[in-house]
């Protein structure tokens, strides 16, 4: 598999909330390689302190050779991302990981919280071309109405209906997404989710108890991306450890030892 | 302008061990070299140390594995790795096709487990040394590290030496009191070159959560935040040993190798850079001959310790 590390000028970025942001960044060779679920390595700075890159899920990519990143601003490597600006350059290594796998003529039902949304426009995208589209379902949550409108917008334009839940209930279903899902998942869906760990824990578990085949996207701190360094370890079911950046991070929901 | 030498000699030998260019990665920090095949070209640089190697396989430490800290990280894999049967059936094919040496990274809880990793290791196409890692507890001697112990480490050393007929580097621990003792003592077991540094032990906590960041609690502090600390330990073992010296610790650039060549080392390996620069070592191999050719010296050789200390202060 081709992997690229690429300087990588900022094409736009839009600043979504107050600490959500999506920027576009010409990769080429990489947005030519992803594929849904795969993530990239980012340099945050040029400086040694933050040291190590950060792991982004592959939001989108586009047709001229941008990859699209979407991501919350939480500490220090975010902050340092968040104050580039058009024309300046972000260093990324990948595509890395492995990503969902879809047979493509199976309903998909894609379950997002919170950031954990932004791998699923990318995998929505792909899905576009299979035989049914509007049979598979999408399921998004997040804290408030800022959050979560403009990224199911963007499902919307590609023509799916989506259904919203917000912890506020400021926009679509007062709740969570766990709701959502008991209501609009059926028995034929493949099950795709990507979010908080007990979001992804409860989907799971009402998977395996319903017989859907579920795929979830996990996070761990991550030193390398590139399978060296072994850091990025997870619990498997049955014993032992999975490495989140070379197994995963998209990973059948069943091979992962869910502890909460 | 000319370049005072436009094709600088960048070999080094490490006892029988002739590398090409003194740029070597990391145990540890370099997988088992397929993972960096997209961005170094493995055939141009000096040496690969794979990941360590003991004889049974091991699972490593309870997750999170690794925390960053100022211009460094922590880590606490705890020595997972395939074990040396699935590393020679796995991992050894894809290493015997590329060009550049390749160490093996050794470790066990005893000194018969080395000797047997050595022998396991040894008369393999594609394997061309060993390092030892002495940083791992002794169980038969209360857990005792071998690195720890001069007595132990000269033991360790002589046995694998025996063992085998692989050049045999050991590779020494920062976490003792007196490093030139460590040095002199692995050098009188036999070794055939030291490298050193290992990590430094440290830890992290967690304020908010009032827990430690690390599930095994304290882990190895590696990355540009260690480099002051390596350069003099390998300025005091290289002035106080007769075998080569292979200098570790935070090196990422050009000059960082350089300066440890001035310490004294005859090469350097490079570690957690290969983690935020997949390429390091190549573009660190690059940078070294770009600054030969521009320097008096015909070949790299002779930049080894050539760090000026002026008399009187
Ligand atoms: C495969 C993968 C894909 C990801 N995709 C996205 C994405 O598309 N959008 C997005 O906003 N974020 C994503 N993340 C999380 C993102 O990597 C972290 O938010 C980022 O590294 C934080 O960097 P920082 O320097 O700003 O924060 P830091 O100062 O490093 O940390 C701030 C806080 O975030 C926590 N944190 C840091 N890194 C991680 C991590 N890797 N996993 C979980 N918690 C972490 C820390 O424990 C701390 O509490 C992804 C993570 C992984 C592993
Ligand atoms: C994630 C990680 C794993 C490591 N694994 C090993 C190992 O298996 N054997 C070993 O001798 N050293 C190991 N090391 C130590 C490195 O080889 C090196 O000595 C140390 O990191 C200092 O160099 P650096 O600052 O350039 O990283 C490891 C280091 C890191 C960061
Ligand atoms: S992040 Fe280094 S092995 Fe996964």
């Amino acid at each position: 598999m081709s992997k690229f590390q690429v300087t990588s000028p900022i094409r736009s970025c839009s600043q979504l909330t107050p600490d959500i942001i999506r920027v576009s960044l010409l990769a080429p060779t990489i947005a030519r390689a992803a594929r849904p679920g795969q993530f990239v390595m980012v340099a945050a700075g040029s400086s040694r302190d933050p040291l190590l890159r950060r792991p982004f899920s592959i939001h989108n990519v586009t047709a001229d050779g941008e990859v699209v990143l979407l991501y919350k601003i939480v500490g220090q490597g975010t902050r340092l991302l968040a104050q580039l600006r058009v024309g300046q350059s972000i260093d990324l290594v990948g595509p890395l990981g492995k990503g969902f796998s879809l047979s493509p003529d199976t309903p998909a039902c894609l379950v997002g919280g919170g950031m954990g949304i932004a791998p699923l426009l990318f995998l929505a995208k792909a899905l576009c071309s299979s035989p049914r589209p509007q049979e598979h379902a999408i399921l998004l949550g997040a804290r408030t109405r800022d959050e979560l409108a403009p990224l199911v917008e963007d499902f919307r334009e590609l023509g799916y209906p989506v259904h919203a839940a917000t912890d506020d209930g400021s926009y679509g279903h007062h709740g969570f997404v766990t709701e959502l899902f008991q209501e609009h998942s059926t028995p034929a869906h493949e099950v795709c989710v990507c979010g908080p760990t007990p979001l992804m824990a409860a989907i799971a578990r009402q998977c395996l108890q319903a017989g859907n085949r579920c795929q979830a996207s996990l996070e761990t701190h991550m030193a390398c991306g590139l399978g060296a360094c072994l850091g990025c370890t997870i619990q498997a079911q049955g014993g032992g450890y999975k490495h989140v950046c070379k197994h995963g991070p998209v990973f059948d929901a069943n091979e992962v030892l869910w502890t909460i | 302008m000319d370049n005072l030498n436009p094709s600088p000699d960048l070999r080094v030998n490490i006892g029988r061990l002739e590398l090409a260019n003194p740029v070597m990665t990391a145990s540890g920090t370099f997988g088992y070299g397929r993972e960096f095949s997209s961005f170094v070209d493995l055939d141009r640089i000096g040496a690969i140390v794979v990941k360590g190697i003991s004889l049974e396989p091991r699972a490593g430490n309870p997750p999170p594995r690794v925390v960053e800290t100022p211009c460094g990280m922590l880590n606490a894999i705890g020595l997972e790795n395939v074990g040396v049967e699935q590393f020679l059936v796995r991992k050894l094919p894809f290493l015997q096709q590329i060009k550049c040496k390749v160490l093996v990274n050794i470790l066990g809880d005893s000194v018969e487990e080395y000797v047997a990793l050595a022998r396991h290791l040894s008369g393999h196409q594609g394997i061309d040394g060993l390092e030892i890692n002495i940083s791992c507890p002794n169980v038969k001697k209360g857990g005792v590290a071998f690195g720890t112990s001069p007595e132990m480490a000269a033991a360790v050393t002589a046995a694998v030496k025996a063992a085998t007929d692989l050049p045999v580097i050991v590779k020494l621990s920062p976490n003792v009191t007196d490093i030139v003792t460590m040095a002199k003592a692995v050098e009188d077991g036999g070794a055939d070159g030291i490298s050193l540094i290992n990590t430094l032990i440290g830890m992290a906590i967690d304020a908010t959560t009032r827990r430690p960041r690390l599930g095994n609690i304290i882990g190895g502090l590696s990355g540009p935040a260690i480099k002051p600390v390596a350069l003099r330990m390998v300025w005091q073992v290289a002035s106080n040993v007769r075998i080569p010296v292979i200098g570790i610790g935070g090196i990422g650039t050009t000059e960082d190798a350089i300066e440890f060549l001035l310490a004294g080392a005859s090469a350097v390996q490079v570690g957690t850079a290969n983690f935020y620069a997949p390429s390091a070592a190549d573009t660190i191999r690059q940078g070294l001959a770009d600054y030969l050719s521009d320097q008096p010296e015909e070949s790299l050789g002779e930049l080894i310790g050539s760090l000026i200390i002026e008399d009187g202060s």
